[in-house]
């Protein structure tokens, strides 16, 4: 099953039979003090520039949150964001909220087909976002979790994503464009948190056969060694069936791993991809040195 | 070394490397020998926790480490709370304290509740994940002076707002006053959401307490509990909270 999203410019395909597709995570105010305060000031710079390096390092798609902490600003920065970002480069965009009035004013100024991020298996999510989304024509990331909150039992999370895709139905939208969450909570907390996450990939490609994506630099909130860690579990994680993930591709380890995981699942003809990246960060470096 | 010394020495080290069971044994064993209870937080725990800060704020400890010397002090302190409170006095107020609808992170709550009993205030906790109408139904039932709602992500803290809409649904809006925290919760965005205070850390919350008590015409300074139990609580909350924050801290 593929998963089609697209700019004006650009297509990008998310699928089993695909290269994975790194969905960049850095355009997001939480824990950033800088980008927090432009981003209320309605300053766009610093967001162009991390859309800029993203791209320059691979991502295929970018995530933009404009989650500030301040009461009724979001769906005015989050367009201005999104406006900021389709102005500065080609590739594709998850917007991110979890405030519907933000998705809309979000979506309304898009162009080309969105992946919305996110909607939970909750009632008033659901008959929000999903009208949005199929409005729209876009894709939706559905995160494996309800108003119980977050389950630690991989089969009940495979239940619920179960019912996302059967409700994302209900409303008109189709299994492929509806990416599940498995979520990655921090293993820094509970050491058996990426296993969980593991078993729920399995299961859903297993069962439901839908892309999906998670935030996979959660995993190692807290340790020394994040890079590494986050590229240890996303070859893992490739390997159990995720299609794609919101992370950072300005850490080499995470970007070089993943075009490595890409070429040992078969998804890479004779390295062809991961050559060409090593070239062109070589050439980089050495026109920088 | 006397038994007594081998116990805080004990005491130091099981906390520094977070060996919950071993921590929570050794408190007992040390109350039951007759121990100070102010000499077990302060000669062994409260420094071993300052230790684990400092080795932390030199990179040399890691965030699974802090929460598991949090969690054995946690320990220990059920233990020692009883000592240290003094049960006797009349309440001073009622407040009910939650986590809001989506979220379920609780030190922070628990460390409030903590330091608000240790003031002399009655708590009800109603846990983490609570929804708008379970915040209703529990000021009904309880009939608080005060509502403590905490959030620790900005995706769950527009429940702040769910929660005041329902209670002005209700019709209870007026009869509570109502105070807000959390990691990203800010003095602004309290006051957006229409909260009638805002703390950020136990300390604060006990300090926005007892002045919502007084704009409400109550005289707080006849409970509370100024004793020395009292304060060591409030250094050792201090301790866990210190570790908390700098273990929440985000890397630009």
């Amino acid at each position: 099953m593929n998963t089609v999203i697209s700019s004006a410019k650009q297509t990008v395909v998310i699928g089993p039979e695909h290269p994975f597709v790194i969905i960049g995570e850095r355009i997001n105010p939480t824990g950033r003090k800088i980008l927090t305060k432009q981003m209320i000031d309605r300053n766009m710079s610093m967001v162009c520039r991390d859309a800029r390096r993203q791209v320059d390092a691979h991502a295929h798609v970018l995530d933009v949150n404009a989650g500030v902490p301040v009461d009724g600003v979001e769906p005015e920065i989050l367009r201005q964001a999104i406006q900021a970002v389709q102005e500065t480069v080609d590739v594709p965009i998850s917007i991110d909220s979890s405030v519907v009035a933000a998705l809309e004013e979000g979506l309304s100024v898009y162009e080309g087909k969105a992946l919305v991020n996110s909607v939970t298996y909750e009632d008033e999510r659901l008959e929000t976002v999903l009208p949005l989304v199929k409005k729209y024509g876009a894709a939706v990331v559905g995160v494996a979790n309800d108003d119980t909150g977050i389950s630690n039992d991989p089969h009940e999370r495979l239940r619920i994503a179960t019912r996302i895709v059967e409700r994302a139905a209900d409303h008109g939208i189709p299994a492929e464009d509806v990416v599940i969450d498995p979520l990655a909570l921090t293993v820094s907390a509970d050491d058996n948190a990426a296993l969980v996450t593991l078993e729920t990939i399995r299961l859903i490609r297993e069962n439901l056969g839908v892309n999906m994506t998670c935030g996979a630099s959660n995993i190692s909130f807290g340790l020394p060694w994040r890079s590494t860690v986050n590229a240890a579990f996303l070859s893992m994680a490739i390997a159990a069936g995720l299609t794609s993930a919101i992370t950072n591709p300005l850490e080499a380890e995470i970007r070089h791993t993943i075009y490595a995981a890409d070429l040992l699942m078969g998804h890479d003809a004779y390295a062809g991809n991961l050559i060409q990246a090593f070239r062109s960060e070589r050439k980089r470096q050495q026109t920088s040195n | 070394m006397s038994r007594e010394e081998e116990i805080k020495k004990g005491l130091f080290d099981h906390t520094l490397v977070g060996e919950a069971d071993e921590v929570v044994e050794l408190t007992q064993e040390g109350i039951d020998l007759g121990m100070d209870p102010l000499d077990i937080l302060f000669g062994a725990l409260i420094p071993s926790l300052q230790e684990v800060g400092r080795l932390f704020e030199i990179g040399e400890y890691f965030v699974p480490e802090m929460l598991v010397a949090a969690r054995a002090m946690q320990g220990a302190m059920a233990l020692l709370r009883p000592l240290l409170v003094d049960k006797g006095a009349e309440p001073i107020g009622k407040v009910v304290m939650l986590t809001v609808k989506g979220d379920v992170h609780d030190i922070g709550k628990n460390l409030c509740n903590i330091m608000l009993e240790g003031e002399g205030f009655d708590i009800v906790d109603l846990g983490v994940n609570v929804k708008p109408e379970e915040v209703v139904a529990a000021v009904q039932e309880h009939q608080p002076q005060l509502l403590g709602f905490s959030a620790f992500l900005t995706t769950t803290m527009p429940f702040f707002k769910s929660n005041l809409a329902a209670l002005s649904e209700a019709g209870l809006r007026d009869s509570v006053k109502v105070m807000v925290g959390g990691a990203p919760v800010t003095p602004e965005y309290a006051d957006s959401v229409g909260a009638d205070g805002f703390a950020p850390d136990a300390s604060a919350a006990v300090r926005l307490a007892k002045k919502l008590m007084v704009d409400m015409g109550y005289d707080v300074s006849m409970g509370g509990d100024d004793s020395e139990g009292a304060s060591a609580l409030t250094t050792a909350v201090q301790a866990v909270e210190e570790l908390m924050v700098k273990s929440g801290k985000h890397d630009e």
